[in-house]
């Protein structure tokens, strides 16, 4: 199964990372990048999207005021708000529009099973 | 000038230095799954001092210069975090994190960049677990690199008039096999100072029971 996947962060160096662990597990999807919220809802307003990881410290609009946008453009895209914030109050947060919280600095281990857990999801949708 | 500013007694100052050691540990741990080198942290430094003390801890005679990553938190207790290195370890920061892929015109061209996520995770790490600790909610900015003096990075963003004491929590780590070492810094007005022996007695009161809680020494 070949799915396109965006990826929400503003610094490079965090993207650089994510594209480093999906071409590892998953070299044949397609990956889109953008620097901030509005970049991305431009993204998926033009294409269709399957997964999304978005970060949570971002300028402009936050990640999950990002997430929460992209579950009402797409209601079944899976969206993981990544962070090295790991407060209580920002899970809850994650847990209230529907998306998976995962911790920064990302591991490939992580990634891996939120992309499972992502794509046994789609799969059921269909 | 420390009339009105509440002392904190022993055992809030143990209690403070365990909740940074958490957060700066979980830091490192982070910091070392970055690079992938062993990352080693003192003993946390936790006190009441002026600005003036506070340059001189982190300043010394070959280092005067650093690059620093700042985030400001808000909440309960408010204040500001710094990631701060001597100013030559930059680069060597970054060539440990991207695994020595890049040539030095790059690593240049990508710094401020990687500094600033590198920060933004040590910092919001951090702070994280001493808000869940405290069990409370912080609000964190974007993070800002600076460079400058120890003086130029303990004072920007700071408003004339405000009191002249901080509360400074230090701590300094060093990465096995490389030439880095840097130190974390969070400073807290003492308006926060109040707000910040509350929340540890309730914590101390969590962790180990009412009958711990002293009166100020």
């Amino acid at each position: 199964m070949s799915l396109r996947i965006l990826v929400v962060d503003d610094s490079r160096l965090a993207r650089m990372s994510v594209a480093k662990a999906l071409t590892a597990s998953h070299p044949d999807w397609e990956r889109l990048e953008a620097a901030n919220a509005d970049e991305a809802i431009g993204i998926v307003k033009g294409n269709p999207v399957d997964i999304a990881l978005v970060d949570f410290n971002m300028p402009g609009r936050d990640g999950l005021e990002l997430a929460a946008e992209l579950r009402e453009l797409a209601p079944r895209m899976p969206v993981a708000v990544v962070s090295a914030n790991h407060q209580d109050e920002v899970l809850r947060r994650a847990r209230n529009v529907g998306a998976t919280f995962l911790v920064k600095p990302l591991t490939q281990k992580a990634i891996d099973d939120f992309l499972t857990e992502a794509v046994a999801r789609l799969e059921a949708q269909n | 000038m420390t009339s009105g500013v509440p002392r904190l007694n022993a055992l809030q100052l143990d209690a403070l230095s365990e909740l940074v050691n958490l957060g700066v540990s979980r830091a490192a741990a982070s910091l070392h799954e970055m690079i992938g080198h062993q990352v080693v942290l003192s003993v946390p430094n936790v006190g009441l001092v002026s600005h003036k003390q506070a340059v001189s801890m982190v300043e010394n005679r070959d280092v005067r210069q650093f690059i620093a990553v700042r985030e400001s938190f808000e909440g309960p207790i408010a204040g500001r975090a710094l990631l701060i290195f001597p100013n030559a370890n930059g680069i060597e920061l970054v060539r440990a994190l991207t695994g020595g892929h890049l040539t030095l015109d790059e690593i240049i061209e990508f710094e401020q960049e990687a500094l600033a996520e590198t920060g933004n995770i040590i910092l919001n790490g951090c702070l994280a677990t001493i808000a869940n600790m405290l069990w409370c909610s912080l609000r964190t900015s974007i993070p800002e690199v600076l460079h400058g003096s120890g003086e130029t990075l303990f004072n920007a963003g700071i408003t004339e008039g405000t009191d002249d004491l901080v509360l400074l929590l230090y701590i300094t780590f060093a990465v096995h096999e490389r030439d880095i070492t840097g130190y974390i810094a969070l400073l807290m007005d003492t308006s926060s100072v109040i707000s910040l022996v509350k929340l540890l007695n309730q914590f101390i009161e969590r962790s180990a029971g009412a009958g711990e809680l002293q009166p100020h020494a």
